[in-house]
């Protein structure tokens, strides 16, 4: 048994045979010629095969993955067709007196190196395209078939790299899974394993590629990017209990996808996903959530040597409000402090950060840094359903000052002429017991509460939930924990805001009853626990 | 001539499928040349693999200019486009 491991792409488990693609390095001889219009007339031909090619190869993706990752080789063609892409390649040949698939060869290399050489992993990728419609152009040159693959039975494909074309060109019915020891999620492999639903790990390295044998048992493991070849019985059956709970999600989508969250006696709930990045907003439709109770805007903070600009921020709010449409989305304001190092914040050594300058504390001292978020946020509103919370709070006076930082850049927008929403719902988190005993006080200020269970555990309990050794003495269902949301949902719906939870708590069924019998409106979790929390509500009966 | 300057707003930038169709737009002009310019490097809209390669980011600012015997039309759809898409 051996173990590796690579980037999952499409969380998914695959158990079955290894197939190793390893491709044959074309490597294209220098021969000089004499005749270069022949040479001419020859790019001109093997264009217009590739092309004809590339045409029957984007009618296959637009059946398979739809008409966005099809475009992809509308773009190969372009670029094919690309003026300097010819040129380059008809001077070569004109100036050098060499052949054709050398000459396109060197082009090749020329223009993915322009690629490679970019400072965005994006843009690096693209070299890919270029290596991919360089070698379609040098099989037709040399009249042999593009590589198809061939197998008998389904089998996990391990290669190198592939090529978007012949990712998609491969007979999925035969694919369990994708492998290349090459890659990034940016990759069309990538792209296209994801929206083929086909269980993909990348980047598993060339040791992997040399350890893998045709014919090897192999699992792969999307969800962690986990690769064991030849495993053990126990490994196997662990996975093959993984891969059933997986089927388990499936089935239960199927059931209740569209369906409403509705206990037997008819309580509604809503059930919505917590992200901390714009690429979670896949997984949260996949797995049919009906909103973002929690979007952690921290990744856009961490992400970056510089504060996020509101630029960068207003794309990042945009790409979620349009991707859920008319769904809800709550985007927490900035939660950050002493424990995490951004040096751009420059946030002095604190000896308890947990009870230190974080989240709302820090953005009320620094106003340049909450002001930024919160116009980025208002900017964004118009394409959406927004909801904005504040973490960390403690105090009816830092909730007002929250709310006057909304009005000064709701003011500065108008002020500019830029338009905002005057819909955006404004909540706050109850993380702190402070907050839960004055949530009398704090209802009638806000629209909606979300709890934030493991916060409020930690400062309830007074037990550091980084520190392992408290374990014990960590009692999530305590008491005191449980009677203070239960305190803030009856002064939440008093004073007419609704109350949520959107720690991990929520996700915890052995409680779904009991936060249901208090008046929770709403439960906001990780996307992998959506459907089974939704299963459990439409099994509760609260009249029994 | 007509120019004026835009500021990227899609978080990719102008990345494959927004440059394959502003390429694609901008072919379509004939007679009509138009240009890109960032950081005091421009090309030419209609050629796709040069536009990828001049890396614009979210952000960036790029001064477009426009000109030809239809350029009045040619600036509006441009503007209009990357309004839209970018």
């Amino acid at each position: 048994m051996q173990r590796f491991s690579g980037k999952g792409v499409y969380g998914a488990v695959a158990v079955g045979a290894a197939k190793v693609l390893r491709r044959q390095q074309t490597s294209v001889n220098r021969i000089h010629i004499d005749d270069p219009e022949r040479e001419l007339q020859r790019v001109k031909t093997a264009k217009e095969k590739a092309t004809a090619q590339l045409i029957e190869i984007y009618k296959k993706a637009l059946e398979e993955v739809g008409e966005d990752h099809a475009q992809i080789f509308e773009i190969h063609m372009m670029m094919l067709d690309d003026e300097d892409y010819t040129e380059s390649i008809e001077n070569i040949i004109k100036t050098q007196l060499v052949n054709a698939e050398y000459a396109v060869s060197v082009t090749s290399d020329e223009f993915s190196k322009m690629f490679r050489s970019m400072d965005d992993a994006y843009m690096q990728e693209r070299s890919a395209d270029v290596r991919d419609i360089s070698n379609r152009l040098i099989a037709c040159l040399s009249g042999a078939d593009s590589n198809s693959l061939h197998a008998d039975e389904k089998v996990i494909i391990c290669a190198d790299d592939l090529s978007p074309s012949e990712t998609v060109t491969l007979d999925k019915s035969k694919v369990l899974a994708f492998v290349t020891a090459f890659g990034s999620s940016n990759s069309h492999t990538a792209i296209l394993a994801r929206s083929l639903n086909i269980p993909a790990v990348i980047n598993a390295g060339e040791e992997f590629l040399n350890a893998v044998k045709e014919g090897d048992r192999l699992i792969v493991d999307g969800h962690t990017g986990e690769l064991i070849i030849d495993p053990d019985e126990q490994t196997s059956d662990h996975y093959l209990e993984i891969q059933k709970r997986d089927e388990h999600r499936k089935a239960l989508l199927g059931q209740l996808k569209g369906k409403p969250d509705i206990t037997k006696d008819g309580r509604e709930i809503k059930v919505y996903a917590n992200i901390g990045g714009t690429d979670e907003i896949d997984a949260v439709l996949a797995n049919d959530a009906g909103g973002i109770g929690l979007f952690r805007s921290e990744f856009l903070y961490l992400a970056n040597d510089t504060s996020p600009t509101e630029e960068q921020q207003l794309a990042a709010y945009k790409k979620v409000l349009e991707r859920m449409k008319d769904k809800k989305v709550i985007i927490r304001t900035l939660d950050i402090g002493a424990d995490k190092q951004v040096d751009h914040l420059g946030l002095e050594k604190e000896d308890n950060p947990a009870l230190g300058l974080r989240a709302i504390r820090l953005c009320l001292k620094r106003p340049e840094i909450f002001i930024t978020q919160l116009r980025a946020l208002y900017r964004a509103s118009v394409y959406g359903k927004l909801g904005i919370m504040f973490p960390m709070i403690t105090s009816v006076s830092e909730v007002e000052k929250c709310l006057a930082a909304c009005e000064q850049a709701k003011k500065e927008l108008k002020a500019e002429g830029i338009a905002y929403s005057e819909d955006v719902e404004l909540g706050i988190m109850i993380e702190t017991p402070a907050a839960a005993m004055i949530s009398d006080r704090l209802a009638p200020m806000v629209d909606f509460f979300s709890v934030g269970t493991n916060d409020l555990t930690q400062y309830t309990l007074a037990c550091d939930r980084q520190n392992a050794k408290l374990e014990e003495f960590v009692d999530t269902h305590h008491e005191a924990v449980l009677r203070l949301i239960e305190m803030s949902a009856q002064n939440a719906h008093k004073h007419g805001a609704w109350i949520g939870i959107c720690g991990e708590l929520a996700a915890d069924t052995t409680l779904t009853e009991k936060f249901l019998a208090m008046g929770i409106d709403e439960l906001s979790v990780s996307a992998p626990f959506v459907l089974v929390l939704r299963d459990t509500i439409r099994k509760t009966d609260l009249s029994t | 001539m007509k120019s004026f300057s835009y500021t990227i707003k899609d978080e990719l930038g102008i990345h494959a499928r927004p440059a394959g169709n502003l390429a694609k737009l901008a072919k379509s002009w004939k007679g009509t040349s138009i240009t890109i310019e960032k950081d005091g490097k421009s090309v030419d809209a209609a050629k796709l693999i040069m536009l990828m390669g001049l890396g614009v980011k979210c952000g960036d600012t790029v001064n477009v200019t426009v000109e030809g015997p239809d350029e009045d039309n040619a600036v509006k759809e441009v503007e209009g486009f990357m309004q839209a898409n970018l």
